[in-house]
């Protein structure tokens, strides 16, 4: 279990971190987003110690991790795994040495080990390539093998900083249901630091929105979805921004555990004009249809009159620009 | 030319002299360079940690072990070789001969090997040291699990260039009494216009340079695996 509170770093004169508290749960797969600048990178090297804080703690597991040094930080850092954009794997090691290199470091004999290593080889489906140097793998492989060695020590938390932000869109979602998957065989709990909505969409079960060095939206995917309007539900079903110039007649409609079929009869039944739809995107998330349309009417009266029918049937429409 | 080549196999200074030259110059290249290595290496690693923002950050210690580092190679070898006479003279009992050469080739070669291995490491990318930080590694372990062995390449095409510069200096430590090819070279091919000597070693020279470069390469390629 992570815990943070009230997170501060500052760097000569600039917050880069403006009191961060969130609480993930074991288990948990947590995504971490925000713009590039936001401090997500920061909040990473805190929570590892490879940056000190200024004030606040890390808890991992109920240990301050901010306030060890030497021998008991490195002791700590066993019990975490970091998987990174550019799987950074030492070029000099074939692939398994690189998934032995932690073990190595703890100080378990070389029989043990290997075996331990060509085990978590198998695990990510690289049993194969044991023998190869990183520069002979391909990027999800390299990410395989970084997710393996990361595993090396048997953690309970796994952080993973940007891990699919150089990888194309089929590996992504190879290396992200790895991920997922591992965390349902192993039970640990897993933070992922990322700028795209797709990777939390994909595997979280919550998230937190980071703006500024500050948390401004935090919660699992249901509350996320179920509040519509706030920024991350935004995001999480994003419309094609507007083209061309459509006035005051545009309106956009969030749907959240309603289909379509709801929302069209709520209309009719309210003796709403009718609208044509120019953009959406609807998918089914947990189960639950979640959407988000944008609707072009004849006029602003017209459209004024459509958004107040689907409000009075408890939607959320919001009049876009 | 029959006649010529008659001559330079005649010439004394060359059917006697040459081939002992060639072995007092590689012997006072291999073992300077090999003392260079194993005195340079660690000097560069500890610039390296000192660094500003590196593993082991010290502004004060770096700053004196850079300005020696500097001052060791900012002197010129002559006069760097004259100056070390009475230290060689302690160090191998004698002024004279390749084995005196040698320390003073080694004294100017490990400052400069020094810092070919500073710039060595700071090609090894900040990430994968976090990666093996983040493995719990004390200081030790990221020097001889991800710095040596990321940098090895880099560290080996040094030590070709260190040997390289070395073979040039070699020449100047046989103009005060290390021998070698050089000194043979302004003994007889400057001082007694003997072209014919200077021009063989001249030669082995070359040939000298361009091994070492060869197998200086073929090391670097054997164990760079970026490819």
């Amino acid at each position: 279990m992570i815990e943070l509170k009230d997170l501060r770093k500052e760097f000569a004169g600039t917050t880069a971190l403006d009191g961060i508290s969130l609480s993930v749960a074991a288990g948990e797969i947590h995504g971490i987003v925000g713009r590039s600048g936001a401090g997500k990178s920061t909040l990473i090297r805190c929570l590892t110690g490879l940056e000190p804080v200024t004030a606040g703690s890390a808890l991992i597991d109920d240990i301050d991790i901010t306030q060890l040094r030497g021998a008991r930080l490195r002791e700590s850092r066993r019990t975490i795994g970091m998987v990174f954009q550019h799987a950074n794997l030492l070029d000099s090691r074939t692939a398994l040495a690189n998934v032995e290199h932690p073990l190595q470091v703890a100080g378990v004999p070389r029989a043990a080990r290997r075996a331990r290593a060509l085990e978590l080889l198998d695990l990510v489906g690289l049993s194969d390539r044991a023998g190869n140097h990183p520069a002979q793998l391909s990027g999800g492989q390299q990410q395989r093998v970084g997710i393996a060695r990361a595993l090396a020590t048997e953690p309970k938390i796994l952080l993973c900083d940007e891990p699919t932000s150089a990888l194309d869109t089929q590996t992504t979602g190879q290396i992200l249901s790895l991920i997922r998957s591992l965390r349902d065989r192993l039970g640990i709990t897993v933070l992922i630091i990322t700028h795209e909505m797709s990777v939390v969409r994909e595997i979280c079960d919550s998230a937190t929105l980071l703006e500024n060095g500050a948390v401004t939206q935090t919660g699992s995917l249901q509350q996320i979805l179920s509040s519509p309007g706030t920024p991350l539900a935004k995001d999480l079903v994003p419309l094609p921004p507007v083209t061309g110039d459509l006035g005051d007649r545009a309106l956009e409609v969030t749907l959240a555990g309603t289909s379509l079929a709801e929302v069209f009869a709520l209309a009719q039944q309210a003796g709403a004009p009718t609208a044509e739809v120019e953009s959406g995107t609807l998918e089914t998330i947990d189960g639950a249809p979640v959407g988000r349309l944008r609707l072009v009417c004849d006029d602003q009266d017209a459209r004024d009159a459509l958004s107040a029918a689907l409000r009075a049937g408890g939607i959320h429409v919001e009049e876009a620009a | 030319m029959t006649a010529q080549r008659s001559t330079w196999l005649e010439n004394p200074a060359i059917r006697i002299e040459l081939w002992p030259a060639l072995g007092d110059t590689l012997l006072m290249t291999l073992f300077a360079t090999l003392f260079a290595i194993i005195a340079g290496l660690p000097l560069g690693i500890w610039l390296f940690m000192t660094a500003k923002d590196s593993l082991a950050a010290n502004t004060v210690v770096y700053r004196i072990v850079s300005a020696l580092v500097d001052l060791g190679r900012s002197i010129p070898f002559i006069i760097l070789m004259i100056a070390l006479i009475p230290f060689a003279r302690f160090i191998t009992d004698s002024a004279l001969g390749w084995q005196a050469a040698v320390v003073s080739l080694t004294i100017s070669a490990i400052p400069f090997y020094a810092r070919l291995v500073e710039a060595a490491l700071r090609e090894v990318s900040a990430g994968k040291i976090e990666a093996v930080q983040m493995m719990g590694a004390s200081r030790w372990q990221l020097i001889r699990q991800v710095l040596v062995p990321e940098a090895l390449p880099g560290l080996v095409s040094g030590a070709t260039v260190t040997s390289v510069a070395l073979v040039g200096y070699t020449a100047m430590a046989g103009a005060v009494g290390g021998g070698g090819l050089g000194a043979l070279a302004i003994s007889y091919g400057y001082q007694r216009y003997q072209t014919d000597t200077m021009i063989a070693c001249i030669v082995l020279l070359v040939a000298c340079v361009a091994l070492i470069q060869l197998l200086g390469d073929l090391l670097a390629r054997s164990v760079d695996h970026r490819r």
